[in-house]
């Protein structure tokens, strides 16, 4: 249902994009996975691209996101969206295709998956969102979260000798040759949010040269995981997070290529 | 179209089964080596990119089941294979495509268990297979051939029930059945229609709502209505019962066996016939859904049902339901990849015979 806004006149310069549905988002306040999937769904529409776009949803607090996005969409067990997206762009050769994960659907169970899907170039568009913890299950320790951090499962903070490092699985896949552009952008505040934009767009239009997997890793909050407000939030991924897990290109493509 | 079948060619079950499903319009095969059915994988990686196919090698069964779940919900005719410990590793995926009622064949060239086990047929697998296998309340479509003549017709059939019930089908061979070399007719390029698939991710066009394929259903209420739907799919499928019976008709032992100890009991079956012994032989051919009715039916006219099977004793479990306390149900099992052999099936249909002492003429 459109909800009717009286503009008397005046133009409108913000608006839902086409490509997301009525049904309101279920996420926290403060959470990154709206601003997320709102960016994604930006770029098709503006794109033109809402009829030959297929996306997999994970297991994770994105589980819901095809009664967000307008767009045909498949939901994957846990782990395995890049191997259900592999399928669709296997069959489809010629559609948009993006999986999109968090930190534990990517990084922990469905390890094996990225890295082969990546290693493999599949001409996809992953999407990965680092809140550094599960958030669907309540907040338990994620590959990703910091040395230190406390969580349901960690209550001590994370200690390396009984749970290892933190996984920077983007550097990872920024190493593998199937890899194409790989970038780690954010979306808290005016500027990150318009370069997350530019990324999927960028991500997007690469998938059309068929030269390998795109990867963009947002690095994101989790209020209610991380037992904070959403302000404390994300000056605390400010102060912890970034400086773990740096924004920026770490794979561009070679200028040359990029213009084929 | 010519209407002359062609000649009859000599080929390995696991071939004969790969190049039937690319004549049955596969599209996409995704898989990952195991004995004894690598040869499926390898026969698709020959042949589907010169004939149009997707052929891939995953990094898994687990990644195999998930590329097919992507390219079934995409509304492609999609396959994998694998033997037993490989189809283990599937059940999560079937799980979830019996749930989003997504069509797929799924063949299990099966081998002794459990763990790893050995690389030899058995028919270990059956309540895997038969029972769902994976968490849930559903069930696949099973198949089960005894001849490498089956292993190709069967494909088709597979695909034909998948898609009309959008239900995984699952085609449950053996290692013998799968690496034996048999005379096959095999049936012609482009017999079977595709069928409309509306409800595909195919990309959303401004005409229709979008298409999502999922199996989560948070509230019960919800669940529970998807499940009443696949009960009521499930009760519609029993009309594709299908099963082969062999002198039955003044059968006194009635066995029951299917696949490749089919095979072996109706050799058995044949020499205890010389020796007077009547005995019949009733070969399910769908698993699922199983010929309890015919089963039931057979046992009124006999004196004693004898089920014989390469494993501990699956099938005979359905059997006794079957025949439901009216006869009594021997059973004659070897395991761990060990072939029983025609005498000693004869073997056992004689210890039945004596036991009731069926006069022999
Ligand atoms: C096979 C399996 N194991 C465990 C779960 C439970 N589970 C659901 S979501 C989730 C973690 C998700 O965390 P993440 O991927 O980081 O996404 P987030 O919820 O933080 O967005 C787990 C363990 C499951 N659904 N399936």
């Amino acid at each position: 249902m459109e909800i009717p806004v009286a503009t008397n006149g005046m133009e409108v310069v913000y608006r839902k994009p086409s490509t997301l549905t009525e049904t309101p988002f279920h996420y926290c306040p403060g959470c990154g996975h709206g601003v997320a999937h709102r960016l994604l769904m930006e770029v098709v529409e503006e794109m033109g691209i809402q009829e030959k776009t297929i996306g997999v949803a994970p297991v994770g607090c994105s589980v819901f996101a095809y009664h967000y996005m307008n767009i045909d969409m498949q939901e994957a067990a846990h782990g395995r969206a890049c191997a259900v997206a592999t399928g669709i762009k296997r069959v489809m050769p010629d559609r948009f295709v993006f999986s999109y994960q968090g930190d534990g659907d990517l990084a922990a169970i469905g390890t094996g998956e990225t890295i082969h899907t990546v290693n493999r170039g599949e001409n996809i568009l992953v999407v990965f969102i680092n809140n550094a913890i599960y958030g669907m299950t309540g907040g338990q320790m994620a590959p990703t979260t910091l040395l230190g951090m406390v969580t349901s499962t960690t209550p001590y903070g994370r200690e390396q000798p009984v749970m290892g490092f933190p996984l920077k699985i983007t550097d990872l896949i920024a190493q593998l040759p199937g890899s194409y552009y790989v970038t780690r952008q954010a979306v808290h505040t005016p500027a990150t949010v318009r370069k997350t934009k530019k990324a999927f767009r960028t991500a997007f239009e690469y998938q059309q040269h068929k030269k390998g997997t795109c990867f963009v890793e947002v690095v994101s909050n989790c209020p209610s995981g991380w037992k904070m407000t959403p302000v404390e939030s994300n000056e605390w991924m400010e102060k912890n997070m970034f400086p773990a897990y740096p924004l920026g290109d770490l794979k561009v493509p070679h200028p040359i290529l990029s213009q084929v | 179209m010519s209407t002359e079948p062609e000649k009859p060619r000599m080929m390995k079950g696991n071939e004969a089964l790969a190049e039937a499903a690319i004549r049955a319009g596969l599209q996409a095969y995704f898989g990952y080596p195991i004995t004894p059915q690598s040869e499926i994988l390898e026969y698709f990686t020959v042949e589907m990119p010169k004939r149009g196919g997707v052929a891939l090698q995953a990094e898994s069964e687990l990644a195999a089941i998930n590329m097919v779940y992507g390219a079934a919900a995409a509304g492609a005719r999609a396959m994998t294979s694998s033997s037993s410990p490989g189809i283990s590793l599937m059940q999560e995926g079937l799980s979830y495509m019996a749930s989003a009622q997504l069509p797929c064949l799924v063949v299990n060239v099966s081998r002794g268990g459990p763990g790893l086990g050995t690389i030899q047929p058995a028919q270990s697998d059956y309540f895997q297979a038969t029972k769902g296998g994976g968490h849930g309340d559903y069930h696949l479509i099973v198949l089960a051939p005894s001849t490498v003549q089956e292993m190709a017709d069967f494909v088709f059939d597979a695909f034909r029930l998948a898609e009309r019930y959008r239900n995984p089908a699952m085609i449950l061979a053996d290692g013998a059945l799968g690496q034996m070399m048999e005379k096959v007719v095999l049936p012609p390029e482009g017999s079977l229609p595709r069928t409309e698939k509306p409800w595909a991710t195919t990309g959303k066009p401004p005409w229709r709502e979008r298409n999502y394929i999922t199996s989560l259903y948070i509230e019960p209420d919800e669940m529970e209505g998807i499940n009443l739907q696949l009960q009521k799919k499930y009760a519609e499928m029993q009309k594709e019962v299908r099963y082969q019976e062999v002198d039955t008709d003044d059968a006194e032992i009635l066995v029951v066996a299917f696949g490749l100890a089919a095979r072996i009991a109706q050799n058995a079956m044949e020499q205890a016939r010389e020796r007077g012994i009547k005995v019949g032989l009733l070969r399910p051919i769908t698993l699922y859904p199983f010929p309890h009715e015919a089963i039931g039916n057979l046992t009124r006219n006999v004196v004693s049902v004898l089920v014989v099977e390469m494993n501990a004793g699956q099938m005979v479990e359905d059997v006794r339901l079957a025949v439901n306390g009216r006869r009594p149900v021997h059973f004659k099992g070897r395991m761990g990849g060990v072939i029983p052999s025609p005498e000693e099936v004869l073997e056992a249909i004689e210890s039945v015979a004596e036991s009731y002492r069926i006069p022999q003429e």
